[in-house]
């Protein structure tokens, strides 16, 4: 299993954030998910400018094995959405924290429940077991 | 930890992702699922399928015998080495298993059936042979390799000893060779040409590592699972099982009716059912737009009842998803499927979606 990228927050559905200079946070499925997942073969956007709610569903991850619902880290507002997965999903699998990224949002205030890379890497240590 | 081929080792070697199939460790992919299908598509592969069971039926009536357990009919073999592919039915005709018979002597016949019905399988065959004069051997010993791909045969040929290779390449399509330690078949489970070849446990680690120093990429049981639905071939436990009769799983052409005075088991219902012209029916979906078709979906039809997919999954030659479903009789060639609460539409069209690395809609 490769190291965790020490500047991302991670959630216990494994998902990652990445707070941006501006404010907004970039978002997407960390490497053990894509990994459980196999590869993807369809992902299901939300459209840009809808409002989520921290825990609601955000978009829908396909694999050749299964569907997987994203669960939205945290509140607020769906800035941007990386339409190359729509023809090439298979970069979440590539770089699921770089060119795998799968939305951007301006929060709108709480943060939801996240962790650092250490707490995240002792939750995956634990799912190993 | 279940049970494990004699590859087992090999696969994890080779950083095989390992699941669970049918109580065995089975490779699920060694990296990419959809590498390993296309490469099947456009080149070779190589599959362990040594946790399938191959049992041998000998005797002076062994013949007779899968005459009476078989829905299809040993009696159209009449070339050595020749297969047929069949149902192996209940009592109310539902389906135990689907195999493959081999041909080998008129006194000896190959049967492979499937791994998770093994037990019940051999139950069940060595209940009805009591009356027969024939005897019922599970060849445990072997293990068994799939090579599969346009490229496949050509490239496994360069394994085989020289004693046998142009035999082997002379193989007409469904038939098998007893070549020394090997039998190989040229059948498989994918749409593309290629062989599949028993041998003794102790040489397989070896020959699959020949096979995949000579260029014949290794394939887990996920690219095989994407293979087969492209190809409309299907999979016990999902397309039929037991309460299915082979008339509902679009293998009613692997039912030998004649002649009439064969009594095979489930005949009697099966008779019945093919009368009865509501009996639902089996046939491919393809969807229009984007999504991915899954097992278990409802399949809605206007004004009939519901039908359901059996076999569902993103077909990576197609680019698109793909399905099989059983159905509502009548003729219509459009459907609606619910995928996760949305209605999307499907077009019903005939199988298989992908032979021989082309699209067949």
């Amino acid at each position: 299993m490769s190291e965790l990228p020490g500047d991302l927050e991670y959630t216990a559905e494994h998902e990652w954030l990445r707070k941006e200079d501006d404010g907004s946070v970039t978002i997407g499925i960390t490497d053990h998910a894509q990994s459980a997942l196999g590869d993807l073969v369809y992902v299901e956007l939300p459209e840009v400018g809808q409002e989520v709610e921290a825990g609601g569903e955000m978009a829908v991850v396909e694999s050749v094995k299964a569907a997987s619902d994203v669960y939205a880290p945290i509140s607020g507002e769906i800035l941007a959405v990386n339409e190359e997965l729509a023809d090439d999903p298979e970069k979440i699998n590539a770089d699921p924290y770089g060119d795998g990224w799968i939305v951007r949002m301006q929060p709108s205030g709480d943060d939801g429940d996240t962790m650092d890379s250490f707490a995240y890497q002792a939750l995956l240590d634990e799912l190993e077991e | 930890m279940g049970k494990r081929t004699p590859l087992y080792q090999s696969h994890v070697d080779a950083g095989a992702k390992i699941v669970d199939f049918g109580g065995w460790d089975m490779p699920l992919h060694y990296g990419s699922q959809l590498e390993e299908h296309h490469v099947v598509r456009q080149h070779a592969g190589a599959f362990d399928v040594s946790h399938m069971t191959v049992v041998d039926v000998t005797g002076d009536e062994a013949a007779d015998f899968l005459q009476k357990l078989l829905a299809n009919d040993v009696g159209k073999l009449k070339d050595e080495g020749k297969a047929l592919y069949s149902c192996m039915l209940n009592n109310d005709g539902g389906v135990i298993d689907d195999l493959i018979t081999y041909y080998l002597d008129p006194d000896r016949f190959r049967v492979v059936v499937n791994a998770a019905t093994r037990d019940k399988d051999l139950a069940w065959i060595n209940g009805e042979v009591a009356s027969f004069d024939a005897e019922i051997d599970e060849c445990s010993d072997l293990a068994m390799i799939a090579v599969q791909g346009p490229k496949a045969r050509e490239i496994a040929a360069t394994l085989i000893d020289d004693e046998w290779r142009e035999a082997a390449l002379a193989l007409k399509p469904f038939y098998g060779l007893e070549a020394g330690d090997l039998f190989i078949a040229r059948t498989g489970y994918t749409g593309e040409d290629g062989w599949e070849i028993m041998l003794p446990a102790a040489m397989a680690a070896s020959f699959w590592q020949r096979c995949i120093d000579a260029g014949i990429s290794p394939c887990g049981l996920g690219a095989r699972d994407t293979l087969r639905l492209e190809a409309g071939m299907s999979l016990y436990g999902s397309d039929m099982d037991e309460s299915i009769s082979p008339l509902e799983a679009g293998l009613g052409w692997t039912i030998a009716w004649d002649p009439e005075s064969r009594d095979f088991t489930g005949r009697g219902p099966l008779t019945e059912m093919r009368a009865n012209k509501s009996r639902r029916k089996f046939a491919g979906l393809l969807l229009e737009g984007k999504g991915v078709l899954r097992d278990h979906m409802r399949v809605v039809v206007d004004g009939l009842p519901d039908g359901e997919i059996t076999s569902g999954g993103f077909s990576p030659t197609l680019q698109r998803s793909i399905a099989m479903a059983r159905l509502p009789a009548g003729n219509y060639d459009r459907a609606k499927v619910d995928v996760r609460g949305r209605l999307l539409d499907v077009r019903v069209v005939k199988m298989p979606f992908v032979r021989n690395g082309k699209s067949q809609i």
